[in-house]
């Protein structure tokens, strides 16, 4: 059983190099179950580095990312997964990988990790619903049996299907997009078009869902729908939810849990009030140093 | 070892003329990202213009001086080639900038087969032979029977290779004209709006890759002395393959990665299979490809996410 | 109205500049290629010949066509963009939409018989071979690589490798162990398959332009290997005396147990040609049809969104690597079923059948019907292919320019030309919608400005 609350994903010692450039610098922090976690920092801070960290965009220079299915009592497992050399073990319901150790793709297909991008991608030629399929892929490529029973169109493959296009139908409903549905996702826009690639993620069946600045370029009203949907996803289906935001209102409203990134390190590490008021954080904003944070925040009036 | 050393000469003789088509593929890639396919082409009619001016020359005008007459039929091949290349981008390139990925590609090709069979219909598509242009030789080494030679006409490709390459590195690095090329590169519209006339860099670009085709469609005229319509596919590839050694956008690399892969193709004719020749050139460009994406001297094409 | 006409004053004189420009363009551009010919003499030295009628009359008819331009084409051009866009399409539209393939596919099944009616047995045989067989082999090598290239969105220059592939297995095998052709056709799909994912596997990382390339270099270097390996494909002279395929073991012959004896009808070569024809159709539109359903099911979907954005695809846990795997190995597949077919049409391969020049063909194909769109690949390739095919049929030219004159000539050098103006006209293809695969409500297509080209 998984009880909110347990850790869910935990990184440690995360280090992405590129060349001399050091974008992430041991980099620790744990996001639990059911939580909405928050990486903040300001621009290339290395949040979206990250990001791709976890989902096996890019291989980490060092440190381990492990995420956990079920059961946290499997953590105790951790060890012993990491000096094996395998990519992760299960245990009945329960699971542990290693992100950093698996592709992009079976970060996703076997660790159960979805993601947004900063800048959309959408697969804009294709329809919205086409969009929510492909996201079901590998479901339905079993349903087809892998491709076999689908080009002699079996009746199970129909139904597979028809359940596939049932759940592209509720999340549609959800974000508000129905009547979208067979229209090109290269056409809706820019605010339809981040709650889709919200609604194309979690076609996926995540138990974690990372969204790299989902508010950015919303207007205050998509803005504030935005975090309605984010707390229901977190309220409604137990998913955990790691967030990259510029925009504090929506960090501090709807986040459980913040992490803030200056220059590739952790700078501050907690709830959301605390870090608020965490003289470092005001000073990376501000872009000063810390010592000259009151002088600096008298004058702006802070 | 004097096989060796001759196949040395010889591989860098050819290699002096896949660099000198291998610019060509290199500047219009790294101005405009695409594949010129039709450069290879290029190549061929402006050693046909250089078989006509030559022709002319000679057995019309009765020129006798074979330096004068080479050098007349070199600016007569650049100017004219450079003319072709021009309105070839102007009809069928420029229309399809910015648009369709694929459609200057297609295009390209269109215009290689265009090209190609231009010549053929209008020359005939046998080969067309000349009497040597240049005859005569150093010997180097002897020993045992066997001459090292470096023959004039090699010297004089090497020789005027070395003084285009020269003339050309002074226009890209030193000239208006080479930082508005480079301006291009990074960004065209930005170029624009800080004044760079795109479309006329971009002409120009093409006129300098056909001038240096029209060079070495000569220097090829006057080596082999024997030309066909359909001699500008396989050095095409080979000069593009060239192209992508030295790492595509990279001047510098395309002479090396030319004379490379002139080495690689005498080498192999040499010690292999002179058949399997071509072969040898494909595989280098697969594996180049496959191994070393960004050549030898590109920059990594890092795939940001 | 004084505007208007102080407009078309200066018009004329901007466009009698043009025309002069491109007058002196031209000239400067044909002086030294048809003002000049170089012929070889009896003692076979090089000489050369002028033309200087033909070069002036080429170079007039370039200025004359630049003024018609200017004059007709360009403001007519002018006049249709001004035309408001229809925003319905009109319902003869929808109608001629839904009716349209049903047509086709009826009209290419009869089309022997009107043939046979039109022209009688005798006059029948070209045309069912020439424009029914040769065009169906095309618009099949064009759906096949339509999946790589349309669907996929990996370009591949190398297509023909794959065709060869099967055209040698077929006749390798047929030649050797005198397998039937119904055996060796599947087996022929399966090997050229096997080809395509053993080149894909190493070149899956490249992307766009150089992924062309290295399946540029891949297709030569099996057409070189085809040339240099004497021993077994007898190199430049080709193989000859391949198996025809029978009517399911029923030859096509004079004799008496051939196919004209066996169904009392008088023996004529026809009956083959009617056969093959057929049985290209029956491929072609085999290749359509999984097509079709294959653009249905997940794997058809994740090639598309491949070619769409293959970072997002890999975010959605989609194997890239399997995904372009399986369409190198299917475009391959058909390929492999077309080569098969066509060394049992020909009864002769050579090398000479599958150069460069044919992996062009067929993408220009693919490119100029529309990517993705199977119908605008089969328009492409009768426009193409028939259209080079009619060029053998003009012997009327004779009668305007001369006996010496040979249409065929001209062929490959329009088509080439023909390549470069479709592209500048249609950057897109014919059909530029692109139709989804899947709908709640109604299917709207898709315009394919939207839809992205891939870029591997
Ligand atoms: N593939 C890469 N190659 C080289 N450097 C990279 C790469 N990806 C990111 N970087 C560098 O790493 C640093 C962190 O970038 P990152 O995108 O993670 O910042 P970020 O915190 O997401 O910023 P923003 O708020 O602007 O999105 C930057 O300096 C960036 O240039
Ligand atoms: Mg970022």
């Amino acid at each position: 059983m998984t009880i909110a609350g347990d850790i869910l994903l935990r990184v440690e010692h995360l280090t992405m190099r590129f060349g001399g450039l050091v974008a992430v610098d041991d980099l620790s922090f744990e996001a639990r179950q059911g939580e909405i976690t928050a990486l903040i920092g300001p621009n290339g801070a290395g949040k979206t580095t990250v990001f791709n960290c976890i989902t096996g965009f890019y291989k980490p220079s060092e440190g381990r990312i492990g995420l956990c299915h079920g059961d946290a009592a499997i953590w105790s497992e951790l060890d012993a997964l990491t000096d094996s050399g395998k990519r992760g073990i299960t245990r009945g319901d329960s699971g542990l990988y290693l992100l950093e150790r698996m592709p992009d793709y079976l970060v996703t297909q076997n660790a159960r990790v979805a993601r947004t991008f900063q800048n959309i991608r959408l697969f804009p030629g294709m329809t919205v619903l086409e969009n929510l399929l492909v996201a079901q892929h590998n479901a339905l490529m079993v349903a087809s049996g892998y491709t076999l029973f689908g080009i002699f169109g079996l009746p199970s493959y129909h139904r597979a299907e028809r359940a596939s296009v049932e759940k592209a139908r509720d999340w549609l409903n959800r974000v508000g997009l129905i009547h979208r549905a067979d229209d090109p996702a290269g056409d809706l826009p820019y605010g339809d078009q981040r709650r889709l690639e919200i609604a194309r993620a979690m076609c996926t069946d995540p138990v974690l869902l990372c969204l790299d600045e989902p508010a950015a370029g919303l207007n205050p009203r998509e803005s504030a729908q935005l975090n309605e949907l984010l707390m229901s996803i977190g309220n409604e289906h137990g998913i955990s939810i790691l967030l990259i935001e510029h925009d504090m209102s929506v960090v501090m409203e709807i986040s459980d849990h913040v992490v803030v990134l200056d220059y590739g390190i952790k700078i501050s590490d907690g709830a959301p009030d605390v870090v608020r008021n965490d003289p470092k954080v005001i000073a990376a904003y501000l872009g000063v140093p810390d010592h000259e944070v009151e002088k600096v925040g008298a004058e702006i009036g802070l | 070892m004097e096989v060796f050393l001759q196949q040395l000469i010889n591989g860098i003789t050819l290699g002096s003329i896949y660099g000198l088509i291998a610019i060509g593929y290199t500047m219009v890639f790294g101005i405009i990202g695409m594949v010129n396919f039709a450069h290879g082409d290029v190549f061929m009619v402006a050693a046909f213009v250089a078989l006509v001016a030559f022709l002319i020359l000679t057995t019309w005008l009765g020129i006798s001086s074979i330096a004068v007459a080479l050098f007349i039929v070199l600016i007569v091949a650049m100017l004219f080639t450079s003319l072709v290349n021009w309105i070839i981008e102007r009809l069928a390139y420029r229309p399809l900038r910015g648009s369709f990925r694929l459609a200057p590609l297609i295009s390209a090709i269109g215009m290689s087969i265009f090209l190609s069979n231009f010549v053929q219909v209008s020359q005939g598509p046998r080969n067309k032979a000349i009497p040597p242009m240049v005859q005569g030789d150093f010997v180097l080494v002897t020993h045992n029977d066997y001459a090292v030679t470096l023959s004039f006409k090699q010297l004089i490709i090497w020789g005027v290779t070395a003084v285009l390459l020269v003339c050309f590195w002074y226009l890209v690095a030193k000239t208006r004209l080479g930082r508005a090329q480079r301006a291009c590169e990074q960004d065209q519209r930005m170029a624009a709006l800080v004044g760079v006339n795109v479309d006329q860099t971009i002409s120009l670009t093409f006129v300098i890759a056909a001038a240096l085709a029209a060079v070495a469609g000569t220097m090829y005229l006057m080596y082999y002395g024997v030309v066909s319509f359909s001699d500008g596919f396989v050095p095409g590839v080979k000069a593009f393959t060239a192209a992508v050694l030295g790492g595509i956008g990279s001047l510098p690399g395309a002479v090396i990665g030319g004379l490379l892969i002139g080495l690689i193709e005498t080498m192999w004719s040499a010690y292999f299979s002179i058949d399997y020749k071509d072969v040898a050139a494909f595989s280098v460009l697969a594996i180049t490809l496959i191994f070393l994406p960004q050549g030898l001297f590109g920059r990594p094409d890092v795939e940001k996410v | 109205m004084t505007e208007g006409a102080a407009n078309q004053r200066i018009d004329t004189v901007a466009a009698l500049r043009d025309a002069a420009i491109t007058t002196l363009l031209a000239f400067g551009l044909f002086l030294p290629l048809i003002g000049f010919h170089t012929v070889t003499n009896i003692r076979n030295e090089l000489e050369l010949d002028t033309r200087w009628p033909l070069l002036f009359s080429i170079v007039a008819v370039v200025g004359v066509a630049r003024l018609a331009y200017s004059f007709l084409l360009a403001p007519w051009l002018e006049r249709i963009k001004l035309r408001p866009m229809a925003t319905t399409t009109p319902a003869w539209r929808a109608t001629f939409g839904k009716w349209f393939v049903p047509f086709c596919i009826g009209f290419v099944i009869v089309y022997p018989a009107i043939i046979i009616a039109a022209t009688g047995f005798g006059g029948a045989l070209k045309w069912v071979d020439n424009f029914g067989i040769q065009i169906l082999i095309y618009v099949m090598l064009g759906w096949g690589l339509n999946i790589v290239v349309g669907l996929a969105g990996l370009l591949d220059l190398g297509y023909v490798a794959f065709y060869a592939v099967g055209a040698y297995a077929y006749a390798l095998l047929a030649k050797e162990f005198g397998f039937s052709f119904w055996i060796l056709l599947p087996l022929a799909g399966v090997m050229s398959s096997f080809w395509g994912i053993l080149l894909g596997f190493p070149v899956l990382r490249l992307r766009g332009d150089y992924l062309a390339i290295v399946t540029l270099a891949f297709g030569e270097i099996i057409r070189i290997v085809l040339v240099n390996w004497v021993d077994v494909t007898n190199g430049y002279a080709g193989i000859s005396g391949i198996p025809r395929p029978s009517f399911f073991g029923i030859p096509f012959n004079a004799n008496d147990d051939g196919f004209a004896a066996t169904f009392g009808l008088e023996f004529s070569p026809i009956y083959r040609t009617i056969f093959l024809y057929y049985l290209i159709l029956a491929l072609a539109l085999l290749t359509a049809f999984v097509t079709v359903r294959l653009r249905r099911l997940p794997v058809g979907r994740a090639w598309e969104a491949l070619r769409e954005d293959e970072i997002a695809c890999r975010s959605l846990g989609i194997n890239t690597t399997h995904t372009k795997l399986t369409a190198f190995g299917m475009g391959a597949m058909f390929a492999g079923f077309a080569g098969s077919f066509f060394a049992a049409r020909q009864g002769f391969i050579s090398p000479e059948s599958f150069t460069f020049l044919e992996s062009a063909t067929i993408l220009a194909i693919v490119v100029l019907g529309g990517m993705g769109s199977q119908i605008g690949v089969a328009i492409a390739a009768i426009a193409m292919i028939g259209g080079t095919e009619i060029m053998r049929e003009l012997d009327f030219l004779k009668q305007i320019f001369g006996e010496s004159f040979d249409p065929t000539q001209y062929r490959m050098l329009l088509f080439g030309f023909a390549m470069v103006i479709i592209m500048v006209l249609r950057p897109r293809g014919l059909i530029s919608t692109r139709a989804p695969s899947v709908f709640l409500k109604e299917p709207k297509p898709v315009p394919v400005d939207l839809v992205k080209q891939g870029h591997g």
